[in-house]
């Protein structure tokens, strides 16, 4: 057990920071470097121009996408190179967010289902970020439920035409391109009514509108569409096959390791280390010290479980389903902080103004948490996905699997 | 709002005062209030001879099973008198365990469906505690599932004839009677095959045989039904109509309100505030009073809340299922508890000999016993299920065995 | 025993349920948090005219004189229906002060006030980062004139009156400290709002320059009498937090009947049952606990100290808890603004820290504990 490279990995890490030193937006360093709270509290749209520049820049090195295939934009890297590149890109990876839906769900998806003249035409400006798609899955009627979707689409001619409503879309906005989950036949049951598309995103008939979020920020989006077109040759897999083809992509997401989640703790155990209570220092706390700990083993238990999946990278093994852990652990973890960090200032931690000792960043971190829970699947649906296909216990009791999807109740009571 | 009682109540409070000071067995006092989970032993004495004996100096003077009929041995207390009579005996109402589930369950099953010549001959006993009885309900194939149960009752002339298998069954080894639920058709769905009778447990070809459990004590036992003959007389509920009549038991067992479940509370309170550690008492440490604070709040939660459940009782009303949270809290908070203590011993805390650990033992005992409580007369699993249907008004499960024969159940799951 | 409100108190709490469902929807929350309005004056003259703001000022000083009992009653209304307007601080804080400490001249001057809805006050503790403390307390006050800063102070930007915790010695004890009793209007004094995460209650800092004040209650005495008003406030804010517990579940309950994935409503699901199960058992502790210190508060009962505590910390979690996961069990909708489950997650999170932090009541209760076991 150790944690060096190969003498491979070693020439791919030396290479990759080599480049980087030599490459990467360092006046923009010191802003990315700012705990995630903080920057949670920016505007994502203000860095489309910045994270489009290092993009192209990488691409035009054959830094982008790494693990794609050359033709389509990337360099065939391994799966371990690329982690590899992750951390050696480290803050200018943050860089990267808005391109992270289309390169990490969209591209694979295309890649498997679209045809090869689509395949050469789309996926290399998405890897060099000249366009930016966006995946339009979750409905108002169907969020961990993707099944239960109610957007249709009816054949006309070559033509599909799309009447309905997504929700909750990052970056719909500014996005180029967007892949889409439709329902086509109502009659069959859920699964089995469902065909996957991709279209441009100034399509006549989409409309975009922004949501605001229970903590004031808007990062997603409600997408309408109205009698919007899509040529036939814009379908992804067969008519009716739209729910494997959407597996597909979903399980790129939860592909994506090396992606360190927020847990809060390094932030809370800085301002432990300097907060001046009545008697001491907050760290000096017994009681303070006794809950840090227990964060503490959580945040290393889960690095080092990211860097056992890294080993099994190395070795060649596909990473598994056991990766769900991360956003379960560290999603109410960063909620628990957030809470005991107000609960230290007192009555001043209600306050956004921001103190100079904390910027409000722990306050930002109540109002951003809850969304943590939810969003890319609840807590409730890692919990299944762990204890079903980790532990291979059986799934819910489904009464809606043969049910033609038209007779399927929409309404509880 | 006040705590006082009704010029009525305190009336009955004075006098049930008055016969306890004169008539309880002082002698055991100090043991009783240390006693811990699980069964109760005491250094000197038998606990069976004594609890008898305490339970029929009761009925004597017409205190046992105070809100039963008078007919069948009790005084027909209100519901609030019993609630002043239990506050009233106090520790040596621990010496009712015995009694406990013939009194709490097996009689009023009797009371709702026996024939009236039985009621008066079985139930006085009963209350005296002359004769204890037992409830034969759960089965190695039904737990929480109750209505899963196995055991079969075959007609033959005007008898049932018994094979099977009970388990968990608390003092069947001391029991004189039990009440016992049985499958009589399994042809159809699982909830309507069921009757329920009571029994004799010197019938021949009943066995039964301790459970050595993981604390290492035997309170439960298994039962083993072995052509076991009961009279038709002694059915008690329509043939079919088992699962109403187990229903009423069950229902009982919830009904007993101000049983105060042990949390541990009180008991890590008191270690805490004796406890030296490196640098001071346990209580000063502030990692220590954060903890204690969080189950102080439960701990008093839980007695204002069968506080208002008494006062409720007081005005008339009757208790519903938001009872359930006793148990639920209790249980998992004693295991909190006691992991903590042990905690505070540091490696020390392993040692679970009288004489060798802290506090005597108790905390060992307890984090041993616990894992139980959170099991017994209902799971956390099933009391969550009971507040979120019965008190917040969420749909039930989805049943996959409502409407199909028992007999095509599946009995293994893979 | 009658461990209950009486037919009378809850007849009066389906009345303030009536008024604040009418006059005091969720709409009229928003128009406060959206920065439309500092509180909402029409509802506090609501509030004045249905004699609530009175409810526990004697007669003799323009209220209704009915008492505490009835003050927890409205209290938990309030919190379920997240009134947007200054009665914590006026009324729990401010009156119970003038109250236990204020002079004749004093009370007739500010109760009857409170009372019409005419005056709005506060209390000003807090300097900055920290729990209730004497050490903490840095804004002096000499041949009666107040320099320093306040921060936060609630609804210290609206209010007319404060009463202010000032240092008169410096000893190291507890007698350094003591109250006075300051018109908002004077000179010299400045308020600032602040933004907090509740914002549909104010927050502000206030900074006193050679402000003119008159003592309220004895000199040396003041963080006495300020142990007492927290604890009272303690018990009514408790009451606030298991009214919005008590909402924020149903909320969660509604939703989770309402609401179907995958063919069925979601609270048949066991997870999702389970969470709300818990939620309620949350929520009756703290209900149990606040009924305990709602009678010590309304007998002024020697047990007080210890039932405040309790009842803060139990409703303060259960707040937090249920809120917390009424948002979870809404999912995705119930993190955007438009449904109402952040305004509770915003209001628990506040309320939770306003009397001083979790861990403050916590050692609090196990002194008190202590101090009565070391007694008893």
């Amino acid at each position: 057990m150790n944690f060096d490279d190969t003498p491979q990995e070693a020439a791919f890490r030396a290479e990759a920071r080599a480049w980087i030193d030599a490459n990467a937006p360092k006046e923009l360093e010191a802003e990315l470097s700012k705990p995630s709270a903080k920057r949670a509290s920016e505007n994502r749209d203000g860095m489309i121009d910045v994270a489009k520049a290092w993009q192209k820049k990488k691409a035009d090195a054959g830094w982008a996408c790494l693990h794609w295939p050359k033709d389509y934009g990337g360099r065939g890297s391994t799966p371990i190179e690329r982690v590899i590149w992750q951390q050696e890109e480290g803050v200018y990876d943050k860089l990267s967010r808005p391109f992270a839906i289309g390169q990490g769900m969209c591209g694979p998806t295309v890649m498997a289902y679209a045809d090869e003249e689509q395949k050469r035409k789309y996926l290399p400006p998405l890897a060099s970020g000249e366009t930016i798609w966006c995946q339009l899955f979750s409905e108002p009627a169907g969020g961990s439920d993707v099944a239960g979707l109610r957007t249709r689409a009816e054949k006309d001619g070559d033509d599909w035409i799309v009447n309905g409503q997504k929700i909750w879309t990052s970056g719909a906005h500014y996005s180029d391109f967007g892949i889409l989950i439709t329902r086509t036949d109502a009659n069959v049951p859920k699964h089995k009514g469902l065909t996957m598309f991709f279209l441009d995103m100034k399509s006549p008939g989409v409309e975009v509108k922004p949501i605001k979020q229970a903590n004031g920020m808007q990062e997603f989006n409600e997408v309408f569409f109205t009698n919007v077109r899509i040529p036939d040759s814009q379908r992804l897999g067969a008519v009716g096959d739209g729910w494997n083809v959407s597996l597909t992509t979903l399980m790129n997401e939860r592909m994506s390791i090396g992606a360190r989640l927020s847990t809060g703790f390094p932030e809370l155990f800085e301002f432990c280390s300097n907060l001046m209570l009545e008697d001491g220092l907050a760290i000096d706390d017994r009681s303070v010290r006794s809950k840090l700990a227990s964060w503490a083993v959580k945040n290393s238990g889960l690095k080092y479980t990211s860097y056992r999946s890294i080993s099994a990278l190395s070795k060649g093994d596909r990473p598994g389903p056991e990766n769900s852990i991360g956003k379960l652990v560290s999603g109410s973890m960063l909620q628990d902080i957030a809470m005991f960090a107000a609960d230290l200032q007192g009555a001043s931690g209600a306050l956004t103004d921001g103190d100079a000792d904390t910027a409000g960043q722990f306050q930002a971190m109540i109002l951003q948490s809850p969304s943590m829970r939810i969003a890319g699947g609840t807590d409730e649906i890692l919990r299944n996905i762990i204890a079903e296909r980790v532990l291979g216990l059986p799934g819910d009791i489904r009464v809606d699997k043969d049910v033609p999807f038209n007779k399927i109740p929409t309404k509880g009571r | 709002m006040n705590f006082d009682d009704t010029p009525q109540e305190a009336a009955f409070r004075a006098e049930a005062k008055a016969w306890i000071a004169a008539n309880a067995p002082k002698q055991y006092e100090d043991e009783l209030k240390k006693a811990s989970l699980g069964r109760i032993q005491l250094r000197s004495a038998n606990i069976l001879e004594v609890a008898k004996a305490w339970q029929k100096k009761k009925a004597d003077a017409g205190w046992a099973v105070p809100h039963w009929p008078k007919d069948y041995g009790g005084r027909r207390a209100s519901p609030i008198e019993r609630v002043i009579w239990q506050q009233e005996e106090g520790v040596f109402g621990k010496l009712g365990a015995l009694f406990i589930i013939g009194h709490g369950m097996c009689g009023p099953t009797m009371m709702a469906y026996a024939a009236e010549d039985q009621k008066r001959h079985y139930l006085p006993p009963l209350a005296s505690g002359e004769n204890i009885w037992c409830q034969l309900f759960s089965e190695p194939a039904g737990g929480s599932d109750v209505a899963g149960l196995r055991t079969r009752a075959e007609k033959d002339g005007a008898d049932w004839v018994i094979n099977g298998q009970k388990i968990w069954t608390s003092g069947a080894h001391y029991s004189d009677y039990g009440i016992l639920i049985t499958r009589t058709d399994p042809t159809v769905p699982k909830h309507k095959g069921l009757t329920m009778f009571f029994l004799d447990m010197k019938s021949p070809g009943v066995e039964v045989k301790p459970i050595k459990q993981a604390n290492g004590q035997a309170e439960f036992n298994e039962v083993y039904f072995t052509d076991v003959r009961i009279p038709d007389a002694q059915r008690l509920g329509a043939v079919g109509d088992g699962w109403n009549v187990s229903l009423t038991t069950l229902m009982n067992e919830r009904m007993a309100i101000g049983a105060n479940v042990a949390t541990g509370f009180p008991e890590l309170f008191e270690f805490c505030n004796n406890l030296m550690l490196e640098d001071g008492l346990a209580i000063d440490d502030r990692a220590v009073r954060s903890k204690l604070a969080s189950w102080a709040v439960r701990a008093s939660g839980l007695k204002y809340t069968s506080f208002r459940a008494i006062s409720a009782l007081s005005r008339g009303e009757r208790p519903g299922p938001e009872n359930s949270i006793g148990k639920l809290v209790a249980g998992a908070m004693l295991q909190d508890v006691a992991t903590y203590a042990l905690d505070l011993q540091g490696a020390a805390g392993v040692l679970s000999g009288p004489d060798d650990a802290e506090a005597a033992g108790k905390f060992q005992a307890m984090l041993l016993r616990s894992p139980a409580t959170r099991v017994e007369g209902g799971t956390d699993e099933i009391l969550r299920n009971i507040i979120a249907e019965r008190v917040l008004g969420l749909p039930g499960d989805i049943r996959v065995d409502k409407d199909v024969p028992f007999n095509k159940i599946p009995t293994k799951g893979r | 025993m009658n461990f209950d409100f009486s037919d009378d108190q809850k007849q009066l709490r389906d009345e303030a349920r009536r008024f604040l469902t009418e006059k005091c929807p969720p709409k009229a929350v928003r128009e406060v948090i959206d920065g439309k309005a500092t509180y909402d004056r029409e509802l506090w003259k609501g509030l004045a005219d249905m004699g609530f703001l009175g409810v526990a000022i004697p007669e003799a000083f323009g209220g209704s004189g009915a008492g505490h009992l009835e003050l927890c009653v409205i209290a938990e209304e309030m919190g379920r229906a997240l009134a947007p307007v200054p009665f914590s601080s006026t009324v729990y804080l401010a009156a119970e002060a003038l109250m236990l400490a204020g002079s004749d001249a004093q009370k007739q001057k500010w109760l009857p006030a409170i009372a019409s809805g005419a005056a709005v006050g506060t209390l000003a503790l807090f300097e900055g980062s920290g729990n209730p403390s004497p050490g903490a307390i840095k804004l002096t006050a000499s041949n009666g004139t107040l320099n320093g800063i306040k921060k936060p102070v609630p609804d210290g930007a609206v209010a007319d009156f404060a009463i202010v915790a000032a240092r008169t010695a410096s000893t190291g004890r507890e007698t350094d400290i003591s109250l006075f009793l300051v018109d908002l209007t004077s000179e010299g004094v400045e308020a600032k709002a602040l933004t907090n995460i509740d914002p549909s209650r104010g927050q502000a800092e206030i900074s006193f320059k050679n402000v003119k004040a008159e003592l309220l209650g004895p000199a040396n005495e003041g963080w006495s009498i300020l142990t007492r008003v927290l604890d009272r406030a303690a018990v009514l804010i408790a009451f606030e937090q298991v009214g919005g517990a008590d909402r924020a579940l149903e909320m969660g309950r509604d939703y989770a009947l309402d609401r179907i994935a995958f063919g069925r409503q979601i609270g048949s699901f066991q997870a999702v049952k389970h969470m709300l199960a818990d939620m309620y058992v949350s929520a009756t502790l703290a209900r149990s606990n606040c009924y305990y210190g709602a009678w010590a508060l309304s007998t002024n009962a020697s047990e007080l100290p210890e039932a405040a505590a309790a009842a803060r910390i139990s409703a303060t979690q259960a707040f937090q808890h249920c809120a917390k996961n009424n948002i979870q069990v809404h999912g995705g909708m119930g993190f955007t603004w438009e449904f109402d489950c952040h305004l509770y997650y915003r209001r628990s999170n506040a309320l939770a820290l306003g009397l001083g932090s979790l861990s403050y009541w916590e050692d609090a209760l196990i002194d008190r504990m202590r101090q009565r076991n070391a007694a008893a």
